[in-house]
């Protein structure tokens, strides 16, 4: 698994939970490091390892776990880096739910041994669409979820999403597109500040 | 078409070509045949905000610096087809980069041109200088995308830098620990070669002297690993005490320890200095109740004796003479000089000083 998922799981936890919980959840996984190097590689195992001991050290179900990560993605001020470049995908909302089956090759583009699943849009009506989220990451779609969740809030439009379960070796979500434009969303200036 | 004819247009196609225009190049320019702005994209309006757009000569407005000429509408029909730079005359001073066709004939405004624009690679100051957004530019436009690519690659390199500056400092950490005695605190053997062979290179002068302390074994017997332990440490604190600080001082055996002095060619400074080294690693050490009695031999050697240093010479002549120093009674020191017998020719039982102190690294006995 790429450094940067199992750092951004750290981000979460310390950011979320403090480093206590993230030193006991790194001993819970049987790992003897704390700290995880977004830049280097690391087996699979270790991150599902790391999941489950989250899940039993929150005492909470694995997939709403993996959707507050998505939320904090895009949500939380240490990770504004993230969520700007997932703005790029588009100006509102409705273009970034038509932009997501780029995402991946975006992610790539950025990080070139980053492999995201495959995600590809459906629109089954004017404000109905499902997202299938394919790959070798189960429970990615609840971090799908979450993310999409905080983007609409983050566009100002008002959408329900769920999590549909597994169809044919994909993870289904669900998204109703409410209103488009129900809030005004947080700014997205297209200049970088420090830059 | 046979011939390059166009038919003329139908009324109001000027109007409606500039509108569909507007959607596929927002940064375009329609030029009168006097080579003044008619109409203008979109986006044009916000990088001139405040200045008056249509009506304004485009020489005024943009420079163009390749290729080079008066600016008219002569010069600029010339270049129609190629590659044009050019830079905004006022304010952020933006560099675009452009192409001009020139109107078929019968079109409004007649002898006019179209001139499109875009920002190049200039497009990332462009955006915060006159706070475009996405839908300042073409659908089709890579714009949004380039300012994806060197923000998430700005961000991943930031990542990279990090990882970089983390390794850097394991390295050196490891580099400081690979060349360290982590009993004295002092220099390696790794580290005293490492010394020598940089020397060697900068034909550096410098005094070689190998220490051996006298009398150790004892303290070892009698005080037990730890007394050991403690009076090399305190031997160690003696003589980085009584060198300079660009000297190398180096533990390259259990009680074995060579001095590199740089810059020093006077041998009455070298036995200075290895004197008062004795003198003062003679005084009692205690510990724990126990007081422990040692000395030092010492040989020396300097580059500057020799006509082309050769370390390995060097390191064997100092043994011969420290070997020398333990002859003549120990607590002293014996520069070397070339009467003074190899112990490699002796037999070997000869050449153990009779301290009986077992146990020694070879390099000297």
């Amino acid at each position: 698994m790429h450094g940067l998922i199992n750092r951004a799981i750290e981000r979460f936890v310390r950011d979320t939970y403090g480093r206590e919980v993230w030193g006991g959840v790194m001993r819970g996984a049987g790992l003897e490091y704390t700290e995880f190097e977004a830049m280097l590689s690391y087996e699979d195992d270790i991150t599902h390892r790391v999941l489950h001991a989250l899940a039993a050290n929150l005492d909470r179900p694995l997939p709403d776990v993996l959707e507050d990560v998505g939320t904090y993605l895009v949500s939380h001020p240490n990770v504004e880096a993230l969520r700007r470049l997932l703005r790029f995908g588009g100006p509102t909302f409705t273009e970034f739910l038509h932009s997501l089956d780029d995402l991946p090759a975006r992610a790539r583009l950025a990080v070139a041994d980053l492999r995201l699943p495959e995600l590809e849009l459906r629109e089954h009506g004017a404000e109905f669409y499902s997202v299938s989220c394919r790959g070798d990451m189960a429970g990615f779609g609840h971090v799908v979820v979450g993310l999409l969740r905080a983007l609409a809030d983050d566009y100002g439009a008002l959408a329900l999403l769920e999590h549909k379960g597994v169809r044919d070796g994909a993870e289904m979500i669900e998204v109703r597109l409410l209103s488009a434009e129900h809030a005004s969303g947080r700014a997205f200036d297209l200049a970088a500040r420090s830059m | 078409m046979s011939n390059g004819s166009i038919p003329p247009p139908q009324p109001g196609a000027d109007r409606a070509l500039a509108a569909m225009m507007d959607v596929l190049c927002p940064m375009h320019i329609v030029l009168s045949g006097t080579g003044h702005i008619t109409h203008a994209g979109p986006t044009l309006f916000k990088l001139f905000e405040g200045t008056v757009l249509i009506g304004a000569r485009f020489a005024e407005l943009f420079e163009v610096k390749r290729p080079r000429g008066d600016g008219s509408m002569i010069a600029l029909m010339a270049a129609a087809g190629g590659k044009m730079y050019l830079r905004i005359r006022d304010g952020a001073r933006t560099d675009l980069k452009g192409v001009l066709v020139p109107l078929p004939p019968g079109w409004a405004p007649e002898g006019g041109a179209l001139i499109n624009l875009s920002f190049g690679i200039s497009v990332v100051t462009a955006v915060r200088d006159f706070g475009l957004t996405g839908t300042d530019f073409a659908a089709t436009d890579l714009a949004v995308e380039m300012l994806y690519l060197v923000e998430a690659k700005t961000a991943a390199m930031e990542a990279s830098r990090k990882l970089n500056l983390r390794l850097q400092g394991a390295m050196i950490a490891a580099e400081e620990q690979a060349y360290t005695d982590t009993l004295t605190g002092l220099r390696n053997r790794r580290a005293l070669d490492f010394v020598l062979a940089r020397l060697a290179e900068a034909e550096q002068d410098f005094a070689l002297i190998h220490i051996d302390l006298d009398f150790f074994k004892a303290v070892n017997d009698s005080g037990g690993h730890a007394a050991g332990d403690h009076v090399l440490r305190e031997v160690a604190r003696i003589m980085v005490e009584e060198t300079r600080s660009g000297d190398t001082v180096a533990r390259v055996g259990g009680d074995e320890f060579v001095l590199v002095l740089e810059r020093l060619i006077d041998p009455g400074r070298v036995h200075d200095i290895a004197a008062r080294l004795i003198a003062r690693l003679s005084q009692p050490i205690d510990y724990a109740g126990l007081t422990c009695h040692i000395s030092a031999s010492a040989g020396s050697v300097l580059s500057c004796d020799y006509t082309r240093p050769d370390l390995g010479r060097m390191m064997h002549e100092a043994d011969t003479a420290l070997y020398t120093a333990k002859h003549r009674g120990r607590g002293r020191h014996v520069p070397f000089a070339a009467d003074l017998e190899m112990p490699d020719l002796m037999p070997k039982t000869q050449r153990d000083p009779p301290d009986a102190e077992g146990g020694k690294l070879n390099t000297k006995a």
